[in-house]
């Protein structure tokens, strides 16, 4: 998460010839940033959850999957 | 190891940042949620040379990361559609402002070459050490720490540097870099 190197000096930012400027690579991770943890936000869709929960049961068990919202269930750990 | 409840959840808790991470490789929201699922599928089915005690979201990036490399190379990314598909995957709509921003900085992204691309979103995004990126892209420390470094100073002068490429910096940006001597 602490990609942006810490901001070296403000008059930086004047010379774009060479290094990169604190100021414009902080603005930088924070727009990746900003864009990946928008799809993060969107937490787990149901294709997913359900894809997880079904395949959690092993095919030659005889156990019946019960639980619905992701609370208690089977004998494992809780 | 065995599929254990707590490595379910596990799995599960993965799930936002493997698609955040499917989505900023492949541009495409469709494309990556088949690529999330293809990599669940494939999780599951080796979840025995899963070791225990070791990173289980660099181990599920790393699958991901290899499905769509050997994907890749099949077909060609869609490139002209990545954008449009990549704004459907918004919850919320940013601000008009915000949104042009957005859409420079996506395409921007889009312009680097996949390996620097891939190393700057697990590195500044997903927040992965250099090492653990390195193990995912199957490479160097060295080389992460390059490709990151070379995709920033792409990016910065794709966005922030006055004449660059075929679309430059919007007011807001201009008004940021030049306001601030």
């Amino acid at each position: 998460m602490k990609d942006v190197k810490s901001p070296v000096s403000k008059s930086a930012a004047t010379g774009k010839t060479g290094g990169l400027n604190a100021e414009i690579q902080s603005r930088i991770g924070h727009q990746l940033r900003a864009m990946y943890d928008d799809v993060v936000r969107q937490g787990v869709p149901d294709r997913f959850a359900e894809l997880i929960r079904k395949l959690d049961v092993p095919a030659n068990s005889s156990q019946v999957e019960e639980d619905e919202g992701g609370g208690t269930n089977n004998d494992g750990r809780v | 190891m065995p599929l254990t409840d707590a490595l379910r959840d596990d799995i599960l808790a993965a799930v936002p940042s493997l698609r955040a991470f499917a989505i900023s490789l492949s541009g495409n929201s469709d494309r990556a949620d088949d690529l999330v699922q293809e990599t669940l599928l494939r999780a599951l089915a080796n979840i025995d040379s899963f070791q225990p005690g070791s990173n289980l979201p660099a181990w599920l990036f790393t699958i991901l990361r290899n499905l769509f490399r050997s994907d890749y190379r099949k077909r060609r990314r869609e490139v002209e559609d990545a954008e449009g598909n990549y704004a459907k995957t918004l919850k919320t709509q940013p601000s008009q402002g915000a949104h042009l921003e957005f859409e420079e900085f996506r395409t921007a992204l889009d312009k680097l070459p996949q390996d620097q691309r891939e190393a700057l979103i697990l590195v500044g995004a997903s927040g992965f050490s250099y090492e653990d990126a390195a193990t995912i892209c199957g490479c160097a420390v060295g080389t992460i720490k390059s490709r990151v470094n070379r995709a920033r100073s792409k990016l910065a002068a794709l966005l922030y540097v006055d004449g660059a490429e075929d679309f430059g910096p919007d007011d807001t940006v201009r008004a940021v870099i030049g306001g601030n001597g």
